[in-house]
C-alpha cells in the first residue's frame, strides 16, 4: 500500500478514535467547573459539585441501590454462568449447540421486549415492582454474557489437570473446587465483573422495572435530566467512569503485575 | 449407554432460570395482548383483538415502526461507513502497542449508557462546545438550534454502538491469511483490486454480523430519543414506554412489545437466511 493512502486511513482512525472518547472527555473535565451551569464556558476549576455530590441523598440512596443490585446481580449470575459453562465445555451429550444457543436467547431479545415481558408475567403472578424483580431481569441480562466470558477461559484450561486429580483419589466436588475453580479463577473475576457493569449500567429494562420511589443511579440521572446537565450530573458521571473503567483497569494492571512477580 | 445426567444438573438451573422469566413471559405477552384495558393499570383477561385492531389502523404506529426501520438503517450504515477504517487499520497495523488500540475499543462498553448519551448535550447543546467555538469565532446568531433534532438522536446512537460495529469487523480482518493480499499483488492486482476483491469479500461476514447487532439495538430503543430527540424524534419502542409507563396500558403494552418482538425477530431470521447462520453465532461468541 502506498504510504500516503496509509497515513490517510491512521488520520481517519484517529478522527474516528476522537469522535468516541472527545463527548466523554468533555464530561469529565466540565466535573471540575465550579460555574452553576453544567455547560461551558468553563469559569474555573473547583471540587464543589463533588462535595454538593456527597450531600445530595437521593443520589447517596441511588448509588447505594446500583452497587447493591450490581454485586447481587454479579453473584447469580456468575454462580448460573459457571454452573452452565462446566456442563458445556466439559461434557459431551445430545442437542449441545442447540443449549449453548438458547443460554445466549435473550441477548438476541430487544431489552424493551424482554423487560415489558417479565414485568407482565410476573405482575400477572401477582409479584409487583420490587428489588427482587430488578435483580431476577438483570441477572438474566447478564447471564449470557458470563457464559460466554466464562466459557472461552475453561476451553483453554486442560482436561489432564483433573484427570489429574480424580486419578490421585480427589472427588468430583474436590477436583472442581481445589483444581478448577482456582484455575478458572481469572474467568470467574472476569465475568462477576462484567455482570456488575452491565447491571451498574442498566437503565432501559430499569425503568419498566423499578418500583416507584427506588432509583438506580442511571434512572436517577435520566429523572435530573428532564430540565437540563445540572453539573452534579457531569461530577457523578466522573465517579462513575471511576467506578466502571478505574476498578476494572486497577485490577487488571495488578493482577499483571502480580503475575509476572511469581515468575 | 445410559444417559450422564451431570451436564444436565449443571445446566438446570440457568436454563430453568431463562424459561421461567424470558420463554415464559415472551409467551405470555402474545396472551396478554388479547386482554381488554378497562381504566389506568386496569384490566380484564379477554379474547378480543382491539389492541390488535388499534395497531392495525392507526396510522400513528405505522409511522413509529417505518421511524423505527428508516433510523436503523441510517445508524447502521453511518456506523459501517465510519467503522469499517479503523477495524481495517486495527488489524493490519505493525504498531506496538496494538493492544492499547483494542483496549480503547472494549473501553466504552465500560462507561456508563447514560453518561455517554448525555455527553452530546455538551458539545451539540445551547451551552455546547460547538456554540461556544462558533462563538469564539464570532459566527453567525446564536445559539444554533442543532440540540434535541434527529440528527443529535443518530450520532448519539452511533456513538454508542459504533465499538460494536468495528469489533465485530476487526474480528473477520484479523481471521484473514495476511499472505492473499500480497499474493493478489504479484499476480498483478491494484493495491485497491486486492482489497476490493480479497479482502473486502473475506470481511464481509464481520461487517454483515456487525450491521445486524447495530440494527437491531438501535430498532429496539427508546432512551437515546428521550435524551436527545425533540418530540417528534420517537422510535417504536417509545411507544411502548409510553403504554406502559406513562398511560399504564399494559395489554396495548404487550401488543406493541410483541410487535417489536416479531418486527426485529424477522430482520435477523430474514438476515441469517441470506447471510447463514453459523456467521450470526460468531457474533454473538
Amino acid at each position: 500500500m502506498k504510504p500516503r493512502v496509509w497515513t490517510l486511513l491512521k488520520f481517519y482512525t484517529v478522527l474516528v478514535y476522537g469522535f468516541m472518547f472527545a463527548p466523554i472527555v468533555v464530561v469529565l473535565i466540565l466535573a471540575f467547573n465550579s460555574s452553576q451551569f453544567g455547560g461551558f464556558p468553563i469559569e474555573g476549576l473547583s471540587l464543589r459539585w463533588f462535595y454538593k455530590l456527597a450531600e445530595n441523598e437521593a443520589i447517596v440512596r441511588a448509588l447505594r441501590t446500583s452497587l447493591l443490585l450490581g454485586v447481587l446481580t454479579a453473584l447469580i449470575a456468575t454462580t448460573l454462568g459457571i454452573l452452565a459453562s462446566m456442563a458445556l465445555v466439559r461434557y459431551q451429550f445430545r442437542g449441545k449447540q442447540w443449549i449453548t444457543t438458547f443460554l445466549i436467547s435473550p441477548v438476541l431479545v430487544p431489552e424493551t421486549v424482554l423487560a415489558v415481558g417479565l414485568l407482565i408475567f410476573l405482575r400477572w403472578l401477582h409479584m409487583p415492582r420490587s428489588f427482587g424483580l430488578l435483580l431476577i431481569g438483570h441477572s438474566i441480562i447478564a447471564l449470557p454474557f458470563v457464559v460466554l466470558v466464562v466459557q472461552a477461559r475453561l476451553i483453554g484450561i486442560r482436561k489432564d489437570y483433573e484427570e489429574a486429580a480424580r486419578s490421585l483419589g480427589a472427588s468430583p466436588m474436590q477436583t472442581f473446587f481445589q483444581i478448577t475453580l482456582p484455575l478458572l479463577m481469572p474467568a470467574v473475576f472476569a465475568g462477576a465483573l462484567f455482570a456488575f457493569t452491565i447491571s451498574f449500567d442498566n437503565i432501559t429494562a430499569t425503568i419498566f422495572w423499578r418500583p416507584s420511589g427506588m432509583e438506580t443511579v442511571p434512572t436517577q440521572i435520566f429523572g435530573m435530566l428532564r430540565n437540563s446537565v445540572s453539573p452534579e450530573i457531569n461530577a457523578l458521571g466522573f465517579v462513575m467512569i471511576c467506578i466502571t473503567v478505574g476498578l476494572p483497569l486497577l485490577a487488571g494492571g495488578l493482577a499483571r503485575y502480580f503475575s509476572r512477580r511469581k515468575v | 449407554m445410559p444417559v450422564d445426567r451431570r451436564p444436565w444438573l449443571l445446566l438446570s438451573p440457568a436454563l430453568v432460570f431463562i424459561t421461567a422469566m424470558v420463554v415464559i413471559p415472551m409467551a405470555f405477552i402474545l396472551v396478554y395482548s388479547f386482554y381488554e384495558n378497562i381504566d389506568l393499570a386496569v384490566d380484564v383477561p379477554a379474547f378480543q383483538f382491539g389492541n390488535w385492531q388499534e395497531l392495525f389502523t392507526d396510522s400513528y404506529y405505522h409511522t413509529a415502526i417505518w421511524k423505527t426501520l428508516r433510523l436503523s438503517l441510517i445508524v447502521t450504515v453511518l456506523a459501517a461507513v465510519l467503522g469499517y477504517i479503523p477495524a481495517y487499520v486495527i488489524a493490519m497495523t505493525k504498531y506496538r502497542h496494538k493492544w492499547l488500540l483494542l483496549l480503547l475499543l472494549i473501553l466504552p462498553f465500560w462507561i456508563s449508557f447514560i453518561i455517554r448519551t448525555l455527553s452530546w448535550i455538551h458539545i451539540f447543546g445551547n451551552q455546547g462546545a460547538l456554540n461556544g467555538l462558533m462563538n469564539l469565532l464570532g459566527l453567525g446568531d446564536l445559539p444554533f438550534q442543532i440540540m434535541y433534532t434527529e440528527f443529535t438522536v443518530i450520532v448519539g446512537f452511533i456513538h454508542v454502538f459504533l465499538p460494536y460495529m468495528i469489533l465485530n469487523i476487526y474480528v473477520s480482518l484479523e481471521g484473514i491469511d495476511e499472505n492473499l493480499e500480497p499474493a493478489a499483488r504479484t499476480l498483478g492486482a491494484t493495491p485497491w483490486q486486492a482489497f476490493r476483491e480479497v479482502t473486502l469479500p473475506l470481511s464481509l461476514p464481520g461487517l454483515a454480523a456487525g450491521s445486524l447487532l447495530v440494527f437491531v439495538l438501535t430498532g429496539g430503543s427508546y432512551v437515546t430519543p428521550l435524551i436527545l430527540g425533540g418530540p417528534s424524534d420517537f422510535l417504536f419502542g417509545n411507544l411502548v414506554y409510553d403504554a406502559v409507563v406513562t398511560e399504564l396500558n399494559w395489554p396495548m403494552g404487550a401488543t406493541l412489545s410483541f410487535t417489536l418482538l416479531f418486527l426485529l425477530g424477522s430482520v435477523v431470521i430474514l438476515y441469517s437466511r441470506l447471510m447463514g447462520m453459523n456467521q450470526l453465532a460468531k457474533a454473538f461468541g
